[in-house]
């Protein structure tokens, strides 16, 4: 089997199109150069009817909603999930990391959470703090600038609190809390925990002429049709190419590796065709990776050349190591006083309209960083598991539980509404020894070697879902609820997910000022190859306890002007 | 072509060799376009395919198909509000057992054992023993031990047919209509109303209001000052 040729000349390949690809996509094209995108997953636009999914009712599927084929229901924008046939990924030992990929135009982007919270000035230096980890080399000054474009770019409501690590921003306002909200609040407050208005990359007003305005229909995770929220795709990808950009979009096509000349340096990327099974190669000038994290070290280290036998960018022996997810746990909690509720149309945005962020100081607690908390709860739109265990709440009222009969629909409305749940997110602290790797015993469908992991959690992590659930249940109590579950404990690792469960991983090609310990500069430049950059979060070098796009798109923003400045003076 | 025709050609061209499979009744071809076309909500080609094979097989015999929906109006007896026919309870758990094939072992056995354990006592089969006998027999399986959590095989198998027929009658159009969930459609969300709020002795911090939308101003292009005040 030949390599297929591409005749065309790119100034830019870029790997992936979710948030880090997308950004660069829009940087590089609006300044007139020639870009390729190419992405592993199909081609997607929320707007094409045959694709859409928001504002579908459970009964307009056979399986009313049931996640048998994507992760989190059958509605969810995401092409994929923890396991896809055909990609399989290993753990060594008893390590337990799982892995969400979707593949699609924009990748995670279509559905996820749209939180969208800058790092604070803390969260560049948290050695600095507990001597822990490792400093990032640039810190919130060096981003802010950056934050603060693509606030107006792309849109993020939010409110503004003066508080120190949780940089204010350019925020569209924000929507008013629901009502299992305003009990969280209540709650929250009285534990001396922070509530405030969350910020969610959604447009409570309107931002430009070519996006929609919210209409309140909580399905951002269905992806937006009017483009209302942020989308990689709709929201980067498609101006950069009406705008006038040159980018051409290489679809279904998965990336085996970089190549490289006899000088080492990159010259483009091979790909496989999902629709042909064939090889191509499409060249560049630069490539900048944006795979996500670990698909990303993935492909390094599957690029193997006599100028790069350990894999590229691997001099260091650094790719793959640290990586390292948000830390989660999760409580629910009925309250009764939200028993029988009245019907109002609650749906609201796509996720929680307040949240804490985190308020406490670890001097004083035996768990360094720390954690914020979501809400969930409301009159949501049923779906597969809606009426299941219909009255076991009843327990909790002296009443029978179990039963068959026209009591069970009263029942359901009933408790409609009354249950609410808490997440806390938090952060982890990056260890060389969670890493991940080459599995030489297993290929793909595409015949590319694939990553196997190994990740354990510490008792840093440990000891801080222990706290979240010390936490949820304080504030449970005080909003006069019920906590569902029991408390889990040390044998359940009080309650901690898998490392991957919260789909932040981050650090597989961090960022350093010194070529031995880290794999990519400030710039997010390869230290080994000068025409090479990542800009997904595997440079992230601590992950703070903020959800991570805000800081890929922003740092993608940063490396994309220095890609252009260095263009311009042919230092590459 | 038409929206109907083309979004019909998405379906069934990418499914062309996907419909022999193993062991099932397949349902004549105009009945599976019938039923392919009720479901249009954005699947990619390989998810159409999977659900055209599924719809086009039969996993539970008619009689049990007949004893499942008898189970389901026991267990959701019709009101003027809805019936579990009309919210399609029974091809829901048909499908469900498909898609789910972890369901099937646990469901047919459990019709087995309703009908065995109604011919032991009533020297007849579930379907065809009275609604009095029918409903001595749920009394013995519906309500679930609260002290252990090794349920018997037929009250776990109860549990899962109510908890089956409670999802697929409140995720129907009926379903939704009578629990009275008011979303899924375009809206203007500004905040819990007023009775809501003061039935539950709520309200919202009067130092909290210059953070919300303004939904008055929500087509106003967003404008700040240097310092990152909303002014428009």
């Amino acid at each position: 089997m030949q390599i297929i040729e591409n005749e065309k000349k790119y100034d830019v390949v870029i790997v992936g199109s979710g948030a880090g690809g997308g950004m660069a996509t829009k940087v590089l094209a609006d300044s007139g150069l020639k870009v390729a995108v190419i992405e592993a997953g199909p081609f997607f636009d929320p707007a094409n009817p045959a694709q859409q999914t928001q504002l579908k009712w459970p009964h307009e599927s056979p399986r009313r909603g049931a996640g048998t084929t994507r992760a989190f229901g059958e509605f969810d924008m995401a092409y994929g999930g923890w396991e896809i046939e055909g990609e399989p990924y290993n753990q060594i030992g008893d390590s337990q990391f799982d892995w969400f990929r979707s593949r699609m135009l924009g990748g995670r982007t279509n559905h996820w959470g749209r939180i969208s919270l800058r790092f604070g000035p803390r969260d560049f230096k948290g050695k600095d703090r507990d001597g822990l980890g490792e400093n990032w080399p640039i810190g919130y000054e060096d981003i802010k600038p950056y934050y603060d474009k693509v606030d107006k770019l792309i849109g993020v409501f939010g409110s503004k609190e003066g508080m120190y690590n949780e940089p204010d921003g350019y925020f569209l306002p924000a929507p008013k809390p629901r009502l299992h909200e305003l009990y969280y609040k209540k709650g929250a407050e009285k534990a001396g925990v922070k509530v405030m208005p969350s910020r969610l990359s959604i447009l409570t007003k309107r931002i430009n002429n070519e996006r929609g305005i919210c209409f309140y229909c909580s399905q951002c995770s269905r992806s937006c049709s009017v483009y209302g929220d942020f989308s990689a795709g709709s929201c980067l990808i498609f101006p950069a190419q009406k705008s006038g950009g040159q980018v051409d979009l290489y679809v279904n096509s998965m990336v085996r590796e970089v190549t490289t000349n006899d000088e080492g340096k990159a010259t483009g990327v091979l790909y496989i065709d999902k629709e042909d099974r064939k090889e191509y190669r499409v060249s560049g000038k630069v490539v900048v990776l944006a795979a996500s994290a670990c698909s990303t070290a993935r492909i390094l280290l599957n690029s193997k050349s006599p100028q790069h036998p350990n894999g590229l960018g691997n001099s260091s022996n650094m790719v793959g190591k640290y990586v390292h997810d948000s830390t989660g746990s999760d409580r629910m909690a009925f309250v009764p006083d939200m028993m029988n509720r009245k019907r109002y149309n609650e749906d609201g945005v796509g996720g929680m309209h307040l949240y804490s962020p985190w308020w406490l100081d670890n001097k004083k607690l035996d768990f360094p960083r720390g954690y914020h908390i979501e809400v969930w709860g409301g009159l949501g739109m049923p779906s597969y598991g809606s009426g299941f265990d219909p009255n076991s709440l009843n327990k909790y009222l002296g009443l029978k539980v179990g039963g068959y009969g026209n009591g069970l629909r009263e029942d359901v409305k009933k408790f409609y509404g009354s249950v609410m749940g808490m997440s806390g997110r938090g952060e982890s602290i990056a260890s060389v020894d969670n890493y991940c790797e080459i599995d030489p015993t297993t290929v793909d469908e595409f015949g590319i070697p694939v990553l196997r992991f190994n990740y354990s959690w510490s008792d840093y992590e440990r000891k801080q879902a222990k706290h979240m659930h010390d936490t949820f249940e304080e504030i449970i109590h005080n909003m006069g609820g019920v906590v569902l579950g029991d408390k889990p404990g040390k044998d359940k690792d009080y309650g901690l997910l898998n490392p991957g469960r919260i789909i932040h991983e981050v650090g597989t090609t961090r960022m350093g000022s010194d070529p031995k310990k880290s794999v990519v500069n400030e710039f997010e430049q390869l230290h080994d190859v000068d025409n090479v950059f990542v800009v997904d979060a595997g440079p992230f070098v601590s992950q703070a306890d903020k959800n991570p796009t805000w800081t890929i798109l922003a740092l993608s923003w940063r490396t994309s002007e220095f890609i252009i400045e260095q263009l311009k003076k042919q230092n590459i | 072509m038409n929206r109907r025709d083309s979004i019909r050609s998405l379906f069934l061209g990418s499914m062309a060799g996907g419909l022999a499979l193993e062991s099932c009744v397949s349902a004549p071809e105009e009945v599976i376009n019938e039923k392919i076309w009720q479901y249009q909500y954005g699947r990619t080609p390989k998810e159409a395919a999977r659900d055209e094979a599924l719809l086009g097989q039969q996993y539970f015999e008619n009689t049990e198909l007949n004893t499942i929906t008898r189970l389901a109006n026991l267990i959701l007896p019709p009101t003027p509000e809805g019936t579990v026919e009309e919210a399609g309870v029974p091809e829901f758990i048909e499908f469900m057992a498909k898609d789910f094939p972890g369901l099937q072992t646990p469901i047919r056995g459990g019709l087995m054992w309703l009908d065995s354990y109604s011919n032991r006592i009533f020297g007849t089969d579930f379907i065809h023993s009275t609604e009095d006998q029918q409903h001595q027999i749920l009394d013995q399986i519906a309500f679930p031990d609260p002290n252990t959590s090794n349920q018997k095989q037929e009250v776990q198998f109860f549990s899962l047919m109510r908890n089956l027929v409670m999802t697929g009658y409140f995720t129907s159009a009926v379903g939704i209509k009578e629990l009275g969930y008011k979303g899924n459609q375009p809206n203007v969300w500004d905040g819990v109303p007023d009775d809501v709020l003061k039935d539950h002795g709520m309200s919202y911090d009067a130092s909290w209001m210059p953070k919300f939308v303004d939904q008055s101003k929500r087509n106003d292009q967003a404008v700040w000052d240097d310092e990152g005040n909303l002014i428009s």
